[in-house]
């Protein structure tokens, strides 16, 4: 009895210890931002792989998300035969809500993932420990340009899943279910304020964009280094950054479009 | 793959980021350079606003002339006061027009329509309108039918 009372009070102990060490290598890494010289280069080849390759899984789920958003708002809404606010309810949705958690939890299943494996690995065969050793400093030189990518690559994502969405909503609502063009585009542009909504859903998606790649390169940093560890570090940078997601959003969301 | 070409693929995605932003905010967003030029404001005064909400339109004809900016209650006459932004170039509306609330379609949002009047002088900036209809009250108009009154 007394055991499992200590194994969980190690356990919360363990949570904090872990917040812990996760600020102050966020302070690290943000603390010691490579010389531009250096660190310009390392930062493109990161954008490159954080954010040009998730483009595609990006803009296939923006696409068929504001498809399926336009059939089932189609079908809802033609009930009351107000079909014509179909391109209100796509984008508000969307810009407000779908673009930047989906593309956040997107973000962390396909880049999030990887920063976490190949930081872990580096862990393992001990190509840290070699930098340092060269007197290199592994946190300005490996971690602070996959951060800073992922805080960059996120918002662009984001904005570019909301238009393939609202694209795909009216391929849908307008090319297939006959809805009126002008008023797909009115209604929308009658409903959806630049900062209310599109600048909110921005600074959303940067918030999650931070979370998700500091999750990402701690998790990697501090997993154990054999190869099970590598592989619950990964399955934990999923996890955590997915609730994180949803969490903050829930935050964000009360504090942006709550009204008091 | 050489740095080179890494560069420009990246570039190429931040620059489609921006068109994204362009996107959002001139054809989703509808914000246009002319959209928020010179306004002046009019005050209208209604026992009742009914769902009326600020950056509802107001419109003249059909046609939106401008915004509602806020809603506050006098507390001197216990009425809704509502300020509405007026676009500069729509500068002649006579000073005894109506500002009505009214619900676009059955479910839809509510508005303001100003129902021209006749006069010769026209409302200046930060005049209020001087016969207003309040919003119509389904509920309200049933139970008066119901009673008799």
């Amino acid at each position: 009895m007394m055991d499992r009372i200590a194994a969980f009070g190690r356990v919360g102990i363990e949570t904090i210890a872990s917040f812990g060490r996760a600020s102050q290598f966020l302070a690290g890494v943000v603390g010691g931002v490579p010389k531009p010289s250096v660190g310009f280069p390392l930062l493109i080849r990161q954008l490159y792989a954080v954010g040009v390759l998730s483009l595609a899984i990006v803009v296939v789920s923006g696409l068929f998300i504001g498809m399926v958003l336009g059939l089932q708002g189609y079908t809802i809404l033609s009930d009351f035969g107000s079909e014509a606010a179909i391109g209100q309810m796509i984008a508000l949705t969307l810009v407000r809500e779908l673009a930047p958690v989906v593309t956040a939890l997107l973000f962390a299943g396909r880049a999030g993932s990887a920063l976490t494996a190949e930081i872990g690995l580096m862990k393992a065969t001990e190509q840290l420990s070699s930098m340092e050793m060269m007197g290199v400093d592994p946190l300005r030189r490996v971690i602070a340009p996959r951060l800073w990518a992922g805080f960059l690559a996120m918002p662009v994502l984001a904005m570019i899943f909301s238009v393939v969405g609202v694209i795909g909503g009216m391929l849908v609502g307008v090319e297939w279910l006959g809805v009126f063009e002008g008023s797909y585009w009115g209604n929308m542009q009658a409903s959806v304020d630049f900062v209310d909504d599109v600048v909110n859903g921005i600074i959303k998606s940067v918030v999650f964009g931070f979370v998700c790649a500091w999750i990402a390169v701690y998790q990697g940093y501090d997993c154990v280094p054999t190869s099970a560890g590598i592989s619950s570090a990964t399955t934990k940078t999923v996890v955590y950054s997915s609730l994180a997601v949803l969490g903050l959003d829930f935050v964000l969301t009360a504090v942006m479009f709550g009204n008091f | 793959m050489g740095q080179r070409t890494t560069e420009i693929i990246v570039g190429l995605f931040m620059l489609a980021g921006l068109a994204a932003l362009l996107f959002l905010a001139l054809q989703v967003s509808g914000l246009s350079p002319q959209s928020s030029g010179d306004r002046y404001t009019l005050y209208a005064n209604f026992n009742d606003t009914g769902g009326l909400a600020p950056r509802g339109k107001v419109s003249m004809a059909g046609v939106t002339i401008g915004t509602i900016e806020s809603i506050t209650l006098d507390k001197e006459t216990f009425q809704a006061r509502v300020a509405m932004s007026i676009q500069q170039d729509v500068d002649n509306i006579p000073s005894d027009s109506a500002a009505v609330i009214r619900t676009s379609g059955i479910l839809g949002e509510q508005y303001i329509d100003i129902s021209i009047g006749g006069d010769l002088e026209s409302l200046k900036a930060g005049d209020a309108f001087y016969s207003t209809q309040s919003a119509m009250n389904l509920e309200r108009m049933i139970s008066n039918f119901a009673s008799g009154r």
